[in-house]
């Protein structure tokens, strides 16, 4: 059964958002209707600012509130290391490790040759005109581990290395803390094939 | 899968080839363990491999039913990643003769020594898709274009021999790109959609 108006019309937005199904929804919005009306409004207020401020950054396509990212305006920043990332979200988790100071480029998402993604759609064209104009030496490729992130890894590390970079791609292996025993052959493969000297 | 607290970790990964044992649930059935048998890892770090791979997994999945037990068409997308990780010099002709042979087994055999409609003893010039193959003069539409004897020569060696010998294959460009035109139309036309992942099958 249905509910009626507003609150179904809410259990139906909410049910739209990644992640979230019909009883997520339904509990979210019902957690709507106990909160003050001051806390919803202000919920509202930040999804339509995030909708009307935030756009991507001119020269990285990083999320942005001006013309050009925060850390592209970053006079600090090493202009000559770029490091390319499938999404945002991934620049601000490499942020949080402070082990990279030089600058992104945001492609958009990865190659998937089954899902009928390839190079076109995404923000590769771009990202060769970057290298091209700006003083670039080196390219640090940080997709995803996975078959896409590997495909467009491979595919840029092919089209740049001609271009004169140093092309690198970030390490894979076992994650802190872990456990020998526990990890996949694949995993651990990587561990030892990218293994350093102590 | 792929959340980094996931105990399978990089096991359940497109072109894995793994041994699972598998709870029975209500629509899906449920992980509960993983063993990887060969994770074909040349396939994945190179792009032009990975794009062949790709397309020939789409196509399996296409053309395998559920909960029906198929071991030809597994064991022939077995052969065709083990091809491909063997990392050939013209991947895409290991994959022409891959999607060629998937649909002999899928029950689209294409006829290429005897006529499709009539059966009448080839060797025949005109090949039409629709009618799954050669056809004899008697049968053939009045305004097929006849099949270049080199392309149909391919066509032959790309069904009949093993995905091994299409690693190095010394065609003439023009002959392989005819003969990759025709059997992605063939495959197209039986699976009733094109395969995503050709587009980006580097030629």
């Amino acid at each position: 059964m249905a509910f009626e108006g507003p609150v179904q019309d809410l259990i139906e937005e909410f049910g739209r958002l990644p992640g979230i199904g019909p009883k997520s929804a339904q509990r979210l919005a019902f957690h709507m209707l106990t909160i003050d009306t001051e806390d919803a409004r202000r919920l509202a207020n930040a999804i339509v600012q995030v909708k009307e401020r935030v756009r991507f950054c001119v020269r990285c396509f990083n999320v942005a509130e001006q013309q050009e990212c925060r850390i592209c305006r970053d006079p600090r920043r090493d202009p000559t290391v770029l490091c390319v990332v499938e999404e945002p979200r991934d620049v601000m988790a490499i942020e949080k490790t402070a082990e990279f100071r030089g600058r992104y480029h945001v492609l958009g998402g990865a190659i998937s040759p089954i899902d009928g993604v390839g190079p076109d759609q995404l923000r590769i064209k771009e990202l060769v005109a970057r290298v091209g104009a700006e003083d670039v030496a080196e390219l640090v490729l940080a997709t995803n581990p996975n078959i896409e992130g590997e495909a467009t890894a491979s595919y840029l590390a092919r089209l740049l290395k001609s271009m004169g970079l140093r092309v690198s791609r970030i390490a894979s292996g076992l994650p802190v803390g872990g456990d020998l025993e526990y990890a996949d052959e694949v995993t651990l493969g990587r561990a030892f094939a990218g293994r350093r000297d102590l | 899968m792929r959340r980094p607290g996931s105990r399978f970790g990089g096991r359940l990964e497109p072109f894995s080839h793994v041994d699972l044992q598998l709870y029975a649930g209500r629509s899906l059935d449920i992980v509960t363990q993983a063993e990887l048998v060969t994770s074909f890892a040349p396939v994945r770090a190179d792009f032009a491999l990975s794009a062949c791979g790709s397309a020939m997994v789409e196509a399996a999945d296409h053309l395998a039913q559920e909960d029906e037990r198929s071991n030809r068409l597994f064991l022939l997308l077995l052969e065709g990643l083990r091809t491909l990780a063997l990392s050939p010099a013209t991947p895409s002709a290991v994959l022409d003769g891959y999607l060629f042979r998937l649909a002999s087994v899928a029950g689209y055999h294409p006829h290429l020594d005897a006529c499709a409609a009539c059966g009448a003893p080839g060797p025949h010039d005109v090949f039409t898709i629709a009618a799954g193959g050669a056809l004899c003069p008697d049968d053939a539409p009045f305004d097929a274009h006849p099949l270049d004897p080199a392309v149909t020569g391919l066509l032959r060696r790309l069904l009949g021999g093993p995905l091994s010998d299409q690693r190095d294959a010394p065609e003439d460009p023009r002959v392989r790109r005819a003969a990759a035109a025709l059997v992605a139309s063939y495959l197209t036309y039986h699976l009733g959609r094109p395969l995503r992942a050709l587009e980006l099958v580097e030629r």
